[in-house]
């Protein structure tokens, strides 16, 4: 399970989570809802120990990974993946030396036994045959589908991802909602994704919570969020220009 | 007046953060230095593309550099009826100093901007963090390798670069000037001492370590896509060359004093 306490981060004065509180239950999907540039990304940075909170707890496994060493946090970190934005594949290695990273580096693993399980992971994300291209030689869908081998490639606990959807054709974008489906379906994986795009949340996610002003504004099954009558939430999940969302904002497209 | 104490105090931060930054990088690279698994392969790589990236561009200027200096110091000695000098002075003037401060102001330009140029979109495109979420340092995976294999290709960069700028002076002399082979080569020899290639190669370890540690920190404080990647580039060249100029102008001062 993962806890977040009172979790508080500024840059630059501007205050981009503000005492939020959020827990997620093992071995389901949670879904963190918001607008672009509201501290989605930034909150799971906080919870890979990339970045370090102004304030606040994050509890895996009942642990304070913010009070843990560069040391303690990589073994926490070898028992979490996480799918980025981009995909974030290293541009000088081949696939199979992208996906197998962790494994080389960590498990000393190489030859056959390296390429086995490197395989194996492609084919959970349905990619078979990929192993000596370059990331430049993929599509986008592709180098995202690489990206999600490379993080279930150590068999972890928990998996973040990072707009899994962002950037990729309808097509592409409801094949990585599958995947992601049956990687918790099959792995029992706690997953964590952060998304502005509600097919995707609605299709993945056993819970859904909306970040709002650097606070979690709100939370529960999909079902119930369709019949919200929270009116951020509301506007935010139709999809709607005009709410109370746009009126805070000062740069909203409405102005009067 | 009120602004312009601002003004310096504001330059003052920017400048001890960022020997501060440098500094604390390279404290974390010997921190990992000697922890495992021990990054030799990575090291060689990078020595090995460094090294043979930077030999035509290290060839072409030292070769030049020697041949117009030996034009240059002809034109001088001619006057004054000395022109056995020339060798000599070729020879220390490469050995002690341009071999050296050349020799490392071209890698900065060529591998230290490429490092920063690399590293920054890896910083850009969250590789350094994917790096991270795999449990791996990128301060181990990424500076370690280039802050050995530059203070090594470095030392031999120079030596090949002060060989091609005493060939250069050669052909002046022994073409131009009309002095023997052997005597050239004599002169030469006789000239460089052991406190001359020393004084010369230990520096060139030195400019090596700032190359390294200057254009990974830049690269790894890049931000905001392309421009930043640029910016970053350009910060590392001009504060390279700097630094470098520095740092020369103590050891020779150094030296100076040291081995008078």
């Amino acid at each position: 399970m993962i806890k977040i306490e009172n979790l508080t981060k500024s840059f630059n004065n501007h205050k981009v989570l503000d005492g939020l509180n959020l827990t997620i239950e093992k071995g389901r999907t949670t879904v963190i809802i918001g607008r672009s540039g509201c501290g989605k990304s930034v909150l799971l940075k906080h919870i890979m120990g990339i970045l370090t909170p102004d304030r606040g707890r994050i509890l895996i496994n009942e642990k304070d990974i913010t009070k843990l060493d560069e040391k303690g946090l990589n073994l926490v970190r070898l028992k979490m993946g996480m799918l980025f934005q981009g995909g974030a594949l290293f541009d000088s290695l081949n696939v199979l030396e992208n996906v197998g990273f962790a494994l080389i580096e960590h498990r000393h693993l190489c030859g056959n036994e390296l390429f086995l399980r490197v395989k194996e992971s492609l084919r959970l994300v349905g990619l078979e045959g990929v192993e000596d291209l370059m990331p430049s030689e993929l599509s986008g869908g592709m180098k995202k589908r690489v990206a999600l081998a490379r993080a279930i490639c150590i068999n972890p606990e928990i998996i973040l991802y990072d707009e899994p959807t962002t950037g990729v054709d309808p097509i592409s974008a409801d094949a990585i909602n599958e995947l992601i489906k049956e990687l918790q379906r099959k792995l029992k994986i706690t997953s964590v994704a952060v998304t502005h795009d509600m097919n995707s949340a609605y299709k993945v996610a056993d819970r859904i919570s909306m970040l709002y002003n650097g606070k979690i504004i709100y939370s529960s099954s999909p079902e119930e969020i369709k019949n919200t009558d929270n009116p951020f939430v509301h506007q935010f999940i139709n999809g709607l220009s005009r709410g109370p969302i746009t009126e805070e904002d000062e740069w909203t497209i409405n102005p009067k | 007046m009120l602004n312009w104490l601002k003004k310096i105090g504001k330059s003052f931060s920017i400048f001890f953060y960022f020997f501060g930054g440098l500094g604390v990088l390279f404290l974390l690279c010997l921190r990992y230095c000697f922890t495992r698994p021990f990054e030799f392969k990575r090291t060689l790589n990078f020595a090995k593309r460094s090294g043979s990236d930077s030999l035509p561009i290290v060839s072409l200027i030292s070769f030049f550099l020697g041949l117009i200096f030996g034009l240059q110091i002809a034109y001088l000695m001619q006057r004054l009826g000395s022109e056995m000098y020339i060798a000599s002075i070729v020879a220390l003037s490469m050995v002690r100093e341009l071999g050296p401060v050349i020799t490392a102001l071209v890698v900065a330009g060529r591998v230290g901007a490429a490092i920063t140029a690399e590293i920054g979109t890896m910083q850009v495109t969250e590789q350094i963090d994917a790096l991270k979420t795999l449990a791996y340092s990128p301060i181990k995976y990424l500076a370690l390798p280039r802050l050995i294999a530059l203070s090594l290709m470095l030392p031999l960069l120079t030596v090949y670069a002060n060989l091609l700028g005493i060939l250069g002076g050669y052909i002046i002399c022994v073409y131009r000037l009309g002095i023997t082979s052997r005597m050239y080569l004599n002169i030469t020899f006789d000239a460089i001492m052991f406190k001359d290639l020393f004084s010369g190669l230990l520096k060139t370890i030195f400019f090596g370590m700032i190359i390294a540690i200057t254009s990974c920190y830049h690269g790894f404080k890049a931000k905001g896509g392309a421009e930043g990647v640029g910016r970053a580039t350009t910060n590392t060249v001009v504060t390279s060359f700097i630094l470098i100029i520095v740092a020369d102008c103590l050891f020779t001062a150094l030296f100076y004093f040291a081995f008078p």
